[in-house]
């Protein structure tokens, strides 16, 4: 079984072949959006990598969920309600929601795309193996 | 000028590999301009070439119901330069395959599969079908009849092959 150190190196140089970026900026509290820079395109070639360097199979969606917010009933100005932060957590549980719910605005939704949040879901990928 | 960068199949192996040659003349405009005097192909359009034989490939897995686009070059890396007169194969590997799209390995030689000219990785989106349809209408725009024409010559020509001489 890989420890979570292991798995941090190899979702490490898997996000610097990705994303072209250096091995210390890829630091386990970065954002994937904000801080390496990667575009909506890039999500699919980590989801690629990530398969093929763990050899897992990620289904569609559920590493990086699609339409968050296509409910407009879960957004009230610009903000998630309670009932939309709830629906979040549960389709992405291996995010840390803890800062995100002091502000939950749509516009940083994103910001919960972490390298820690690729560590945490390809553990208990592998460990349900 | 026709925007095709593939001559002919020369190997297609559904949903896996498939070798394209592309040969170098000076008839190609481009190559007057690129540079006067020292005709190199330019390494865009030798990537666009890897690009069309790897966008079939992908595309002829699901009998070209997807609309294939070119999404990310992750990795590009030449070796080398190809000038007028020499040709170009360019082998295609699959790497995976899925709903949302593919990746595909990508070498190119020249004169031969000894000299490995370039190494490139290829990502390739399926463009979600309600909105492409919306933008483009439900006509295939990726692969054109002039595009897959490369593919039914290969066909034709492995089928005429094929049969005994009379």
């Amino acid at each position: 079984m890989a420890t979570q150190e292991e798995i941090f190196k190899k979702v490490q140089s898997t996000l610097v072949d990705a994303l072209g970026v250096d091995e210390e900026q890829v630091e386990p509290g970065a954002t994937l959006q904000g801080d390496l820079e990667a575009e909506s395109i890039d999500f699919l070639d980590i989801v690629f990598r990530l398969e093929r360097n763990f050899g897992i199979t990620i289904p569609r969606g559920e590493l990086f969920p699609e339409n968050l917010t296509s409910d407009p009933s879960l957004i009230s100005d610009g903000m998630l309600t309670p009932k939309g932060i709830e629906e979040l957590a549960e389709r992405m549980p291996y995010a840390d929601m803890t800062e995100f719910a002091k502000n939950p605005e749509v516009d940083r939704i994103g910001d919960l795309y972490t390298v820690d949040m690729l560590v945490r879901y390809v553990a208990s990928k592998l460990a349900s193996k | 000028m026709r925007w095709i960068w593939i001559d002919k199949f020369l190997e297609f192996r559904s949903g896996d590999f498939a070798r394209a040659v592309k040969n170098l003349t000076l008839a190609e405009e481009h190559l007057h301009d690129h540079y006067p005097g020292f005709p190199v192909m330019p390494a865009s359009l030798i990537i666009e070439g890897m690009a069309q034989t790897g966008g079939i490939l992908v595309g002829e897995a699901k009998n070209f119901e997807e609309k294939v686009v070119l999404a990310k070059i992750p990795k590009a890396e030449f070796y080398g330069v190809a000038c007028a007169g020499d040709q170009l194969i360019y082998d295609v590997k699959v790497l995976d395959l899925r709903a949302e799209g593919a990746v595909v390995a990508c070498k190119a030689f020249v004169n031969g599969l000894e000299t490995l000219l370039a190494d490139v990785e290829i990502v390739f989106a399926h463009l979600d079908n309600s909105r492409a349809n919306q933008l483009f209408g439900p006509k295939n725009f990726v692969f054109t009849r002039q595009l897959l024409g490369v593919l039914d010559l290969a066909k034709a020509q492995q089928a005429s092959l094929a049969e005994p001489a009379n």
